[in-house]
């Protein structure tokens, strides 16, 4: 879709600035049932737009991106914009800088159509935790979008942007990827970086496109990679155009593991089983060759996970304090008449301000690092975390892929899952492997299910070696086309 | 099991007031997930180095220089204060 419009916009058949008001045409008659998302920015968008279209008209050599109308997860800062993620206690907060994943858009001349809802600091997998509103899947508006980056992969799904960008720290790109029959891609850590992106669990966050189709993916990515001297956890990459890599490689020969214990899983729909054999079957006709694997430590990845996670958002949560940016109590003193302390402040700030599963997943982190429970837990789940490392590194010695279901079941209800906050995070099964285990992976959509009526579409799940993305969106790319 | 009490002092170490409602559904759900991660003492992890940095990567440095932002970057961020006296932070007194 990005190449068919940016050819448009070369040739002259249709301009940046219709193309960009058609989108927001679309989100002002979808949006208000969909509630993808949390604000608009109409005229720096339209601005920029127009700006393009000159560039254009006279001429001048401009990128595959430029012009082309996006949308950003609300928890990646955009200089000037609000960015809320989700949160109550960062409702007036206007980021004085762009994440390094914007400015490179904005060297590319993206046009910015506004930020999308997402569960609170990214933490959930339905976006019922966003303290604004609960994103509608467009398949079946009673049904979540997934989570946390729903608003940017509802926005896709419904055609309110052409792409967007969301963030994956277990998931969080590939869940609502697959719940709204898009491709979502979590790159390897260090593929992207993090500066600019509020963050949740940092050994685990990373930044990613939403989008429409694989090589939609491929050009954004091609676009927002690469060291970062403000993130230096950013590793030198190859300066790849990945979508001029696209279809070329013959995938005869290809490698695909399918490890058994990811269809041992009790909670594994049959019907989403039924896709994914479908798509095994597929690559074999296309003449992959698969083989069957086993990941013994499949079923403790998520374990691990809801340590170092928490520990991590405990620990990155520390910064809302009510000092020095977002919501204070202390602000408003003067209209509650109530004088507090310092301790009040820190206190009640974050009493009042932040959203249920934050605060429990910061107690769950304050504990699991309080004095005598951090051998026990966090310092034994990066050694599983180790272990869980080694086993991939063997298993990538044997296969080129991995392939498996993104999540366990298409979409749920919404309020399905909402008092049990165990069974939201057994949502995430599949897809926290790859976080995990630092590599990159991709949910692409592989078929619907019929339930109650709606077509809900499905996702499968592709995961790679470390800084080898090329082979995920080729595998991909050529499995959407055929 | 965690007690209300357990709670209660989590939640003071991380400078969270908590009823004591939420002292008690908090118990129960951590209690849950407490339960759940109990699983990674399956995995021996003997003589197992733990991870630091999941792609290797070690020491990055770069020169300590201090780069001036201009003014409207500057009061942007002073924007963000909650509360502010002049282009100063205000805080409340320490001790």
């Amino acid at each position: 879709m990005i190449r068919e419009l940016h050819k448009k916009l070369i040739s002259g058949e249709i301009t940046s600035e219709k193309l960009t008001e058609d989108y927001f045409d679309a989100i002002e008659k979808k949006d208000p049932e969909i509630k993808a998302y949390l604000s608009l920015n109409k005229e720096f968008a339209l601005d920029k737009a127009r700006s393009v279209d000159k560039r254009v008209k006279n001429g001048e050599e401009v990128d595959l991106l430029a012009g082309i109308p996006c949308s950003v997860k609300d928890n990646i800062c955009i200089g000037g914009l609000a960015a809320t993620a989700g949160s109550k206690i960062l409702e007036n907060y206007v980021p004085p800088y762009d994440a390094a994943a914007i400015k490179k858009l904005k060297d590319a001349d993206a046009v910015f159509l506004g930020k999308t809802n997402c569960d609170e600091f990214a933490m959930g997998s339905s976006t019922e935790n966003s303290a604004f509103q609960t994103t509608k899947n467009p398949h079946d508006p009673l049904r979540v979008p997934g989570g946390s980056s729903g608003g940017s992969a509802a926005a896709v799904a419904a055609g309110m942007c052409a792409y967007a960008l969301g963030s994956d720290t277990g998931g969080s790109i590939r869940q609502p990827a697959s719940f709204c029959g898009a491709v979502g891609l979590k790159p390897t850590y260090g593929m992207v970086s993090r500066y600019g992106l509020i963050a949740m669990a940092s050994s685990l966050d990373q930044i990613g496109p939403v989008a429409g189709n694989v090589e939609d993916a491929a050009i954004v990515l091609s676009r927002i990679a690469g060291r970062d001297r403000f993130d230096s956890t950013t590793m030198p990459t190859a300066d790849k155009n990945y979508e001029d890599l696209l279809g070329g490689a013959d995938i005869s020969g290809l490698k695909i593991g399918i490890p058994k214990e990811y269809f041992e899983s009790e909670g594994l729909d049959k019907g989403v089983e039924e896709k994914i054999k479908n798509a095994i079957a597929k690559y074999e006709k296309l003449g992959a060759k698969i083989i069957d694997i086993s990941l013994k430590n499949f079923d403790h990845a998520l374990a691990t996970y809801y340590i170092i996670m928490p520990c991590e958002v405990s620990s990155n949560m520390a910064r809302f304090d009510g000092i020095r940016f977002g919501k204070s109590v202390g602000a408003e003193s003067e209209k509650t008449g109530v004088d507090y302390t310092l301790w009040d402040i820190y206190f009640k700030t974050r009493a009042k301000y932040l959203g249920k599963e934050v605060k429990r997943r910061i107690a769950l982190g304050t504990y699991a690092l309080s004095a005598g429970y951090y051998d026990q837990y966090y310092l034994k789940a990066q050694k599983v975390r180790a272990r869980i490392l080694r086993e991939f590194k063997e298993a990538f010695k044997k296969v080129d892929l991995i392939l498996g279901p993104t999540a366990p079941t298409p979409a749920f209800k919404i309020g399905e899952k909402t008092e049990n906050p165990l069974e939201m995070y057994l949502a995430d099964i599949y897809t926290v492997t790859a976080n995990i285990a630092g590599i990159p992976a991709i949910s692409v959509p592989c078929g619907t299910i019929e339930v109650d009526g709606k077509n809900l579409p499905v996702g499968m799940q592709l995961a790679g070696k470390w800084f080898d993305e090329e082979t995920i969106l080729n595998a991909a790319y050529i499995f959407e086309k055929s | 099991m965690l007690s209300k009490s357990e709670v209660q002092k989590i939640a003071q170490l991380a400078r969270i007031e908590i009823t004591d409602e939420e002292a008690e559904k908090y118990s129960t759900e951590l209690s849950g997930i407490l339960d759940f991660v109990e699983k990674l003492n399956e995995v021996e992890t003997e003589g197992v180095e733990p991870i630091a940095h999941i792609s290797g990567a070690k020491n990055v440095i770069r020169e300590d220089k201090v780069v001036e932002y201009d003014d409207e970057t500057k009061d942007n961020v002073i924007n963000n204060f909650p509360e502010k006296k002049d282009r100063f932070d205000k805080v409340k007194a320490v001790f």
